[in-house]
């Protein structure tokens, strides 16, 4: 860490005070606790952080504007590559835009597998940030499990998709391929064994003293200034405010699960941390019911202006082959129009102004990011913490760079 | 779903009854209301539309910025806001170009500053009183603005690093192959005078009277 001493006014002294300065300190962008490569420019008076101005940007892609250039189905991979850890919630994002545009409704058995791996991707966020959060703040030891617990559910990615990580399974019209035959039931299998995971890793945390010590009471945000700072997902929830896109504009066949929505209390990390595991356990009860409740049928609209003809049919007819040809090189042409549409991703509101010309490119695709909004609130939230507490307050935001940056 | 058209219906209604010429209009857009307003009269539709009983838009959810080069004022500033007592959202759209500055609604949502420096760094548009609108996501010392559609996707200068000199160093951009992009606009549909090729024939026909 590089340090610069400068003048400027001080919690304790007064500003005329010459043997009181307050210390610039410079943390990241290349350090553990950043979660990614966030630089922090702090002001510290001691030990209290009075200023802290967060510098993003160093992970920078150009995703928009390189979407600008590429047929709607070519955009699709980049959003896997936004929120890393939870891939398969943004690209659902674009393809519901996309779709309202198009006017076209997915079957149902598409739309719940994504309402399934959905909650997969939820569950696989909240199994690294938890133990994230929780290693930030001292405890080693839910992370090795959780790592554990994610590799299971990147078999059940690697199953539908062949990725582990960058899935591009989501397809505008639903989903690129059905499960395995086998899937529902290793899944099945796995949802049965979860909740034990979870009380263990809770065994571990919740009445932990030194985890209590370092996240009760830090970092409270008031449901006021939670919503004008523009949060989202579990910080807002947190807060105390039962906002979930998932119940109050649901998508997709949301509408017809059975879950609530976990708040906290005070707002602090804490309460965040609650909101979190308790998620988790809601997911799986969605899990359990796309299960149970999902039809037999294609998986993948059946327009075949829109969506790619199935593999068997490639092999026998014509017109099929040149419905391929058409879709892989020219892409759909989308109707003029724009939509802002945004669905409950792991970490908050994930939104998608979309905004077509006509043709089968995006004229703009602006991407709304949960942690954009959360991060900026960093100043206001460490305003008089101590310098610890601000690593414990970024860890209860979940904060990935992928998306942040874009 | 209609119920929330109908709400939307009568919002629009609302807003223009409340505020009659100074909103440049508004329009149902897939089933979203979208405001159309002057930068004069920005500030006050905004804490209209985040104060009054019936609209309670309390989040800004995104700002963000579109280039129509061809337009007079080239750039659009879009507002999606979110309202949650309402459930509804709402979009507010500002026109201007290089030289019109928009004013800041950092003052009315907290959430727009960062927004607000990201429109700024990526397509130019100036925020008049803005607490602090630096560049947010390009480089520190970066020149231009990149989502506008003038500017090249591969962009102007490349960094690698210099083995001797010992940091690293800025270069123009050199490709190994000329960026290509295909519109693959069919030519039954899209059919122009000129066949794409047909020009070198006409340049070459020229070339032979001369």
């Amino acid at each position: 860490m590089s340090v610069a001493e400068t003048h400027g006014k001080s919690y304790s002294g007064t500003s005329q005070d010459p043997t009181i300065k307050t210390l610039t300190m410079n943390f990241g962008p290349q350090h553990p606790a950043a979660h990614g490569v966030l630089r922090m420019v702090m002001e510290m008076d001691g030990e209290v952080v009075e200023r802290l101005d967060p510098h993003i940007g160093l992970l920078h892609r150009g995703t928009e504007k390189l979407i600008e250039y590429k047929t709607y189905l070519q955009a699709i991979p980049y959003f896997d590559r936004l929120d890393y850890v939870a891939p398969m919630a943004q690209e659902h994002a674009f393809v519901l835009a996309t779709e309202k545009l198009l006017g076209i409704q997915p079957p149902i058995r598409g739309q719940y597998m994504r309402v399934l791996f959905d909650e997969i991707s939820r569950i696989l966020n909240h199994l690294l940030n938890v133990p994230a959060y929780a290693m930030d703040v001292g405890a080693m030891t839910p992370m090795l499990w959780a790592f554990e617990e994610r590799e299971k559910l990147m078999e059940f990615y690697e199953g539908v998709c062949g990725a582990r990580l960058h899935a591009a399974f989501y397809r505008v019209g639903g989903v690129h391929q059905d499960m395995p035959a086998d899937m529902a039931a290793k899944i099945e299998e796995w949802a049965d064994g979860f909740p034990k995971f979870i009380d263990d890793m809770e065994s571990l945390l919740t009445e932990n003293r030194i985890f209590k010590q370092r996240s009760v009471d830090i970092g409270i945000i008031s449901p006021e200034d939670a919503m004008a700072w523009g949060m989202s997902g579990p910080v807002i929830r947190g807060s105390g405010i039962p906002w979930d896109l998932r119940k109050s504009q649901p998508y997709d066949v949301y509408d017809k699960m059975d879950f609530d929505i976990p708040v906290g209390k005070n707002g602090d990390c804490y309460s965040r941390y609650l909101v979190r595991v308790e998620e988790m356990r809601q997911s799986l009860k969605i899990v359990k019911q796309c299960l149970a409740e999902m039809p037999a049928g294609p998986v993948l609209s059946t327009d075949s202006k829109v969506a790619p003809p199935r593999r068997g049919d490639m092999k026998k007819s014509m017109e099929a082959l040149i419905h391929h040809f058409k879709l892989y090189t020219e892409g759909f042409h989308v109707p003029e129009g724009e939509t802002y549409t945004a669905v409950e991703a792991p970490k908050g509101e994930f939104g998608v102004y979309l905004v077509s010309d006509g043709s089968n490119k995006p004229y703009r695709c602006k991407i709304r990011a949960p942690g954009f909004a959360h991060l900026q609130a960093m100043d206001y939230v460490c305003k008089g913490h101590m310098l610890a507490d601000s690593v414990a307050i970024l860890g209860g935001f979940d904060v990935v760079f992928g998306e942040i940056d874009r | 779903m209609s119920a929330n058209l109908e709400a939307l219906k009568d919002l629009g209604a609302y807003i223009v009854a409340k505020f009659g010429d100074e909103i440049d209009g508004h329009e149902l857009i897939n089933g979203q209301l979208v405001v159309t307003v002057g930068p004069q009269n920005l500030l006050k539709l905004c804490k209209f539309l985040r104060d009054d009983a019936q609209c309670l838009f309390q989040q800004v959810s995104d700002i963000c910025g579109v280039d129509y080069p061809d337009r007079e004022k080239r750039f659009e500033v879009v507002y999606n806001l979110l309202s949650f007592k309402h459930n509804l959202r709402c979009r507010v759209k500002v026109n201007a170009d290089e030289d019109t500055a928009v004013p800041s609604v950092v003052k009315i949502w907290p959430a727009a500053n960062w927004f607000e420096r990201e429109v700024w760094d990526m397509y130019g548009v100036f925020f008049a009183d803005h607490p602090d609108l630096r560049r947010i996501l390009t480089d520190y010392g970066f020149d231009g603005h990149p989502q506008r559609r003038d500017f090249p996707l591969t962009g102007y200068v490349e960094v690698r690093y210099d083995d001797e000199q010992r940091r690293v160093v800025y270069e123009p951009v050199r490709l190994t192959q000329e960026f290509r992009s295909f519109d693959f606009m069919s030519p039954w549909e899209g059919m122009t005078p000129t066949l794409p090729g047909d020009e070198k024939a006409e340049a070459q026909k020229e070339g032979d009277k001369a």
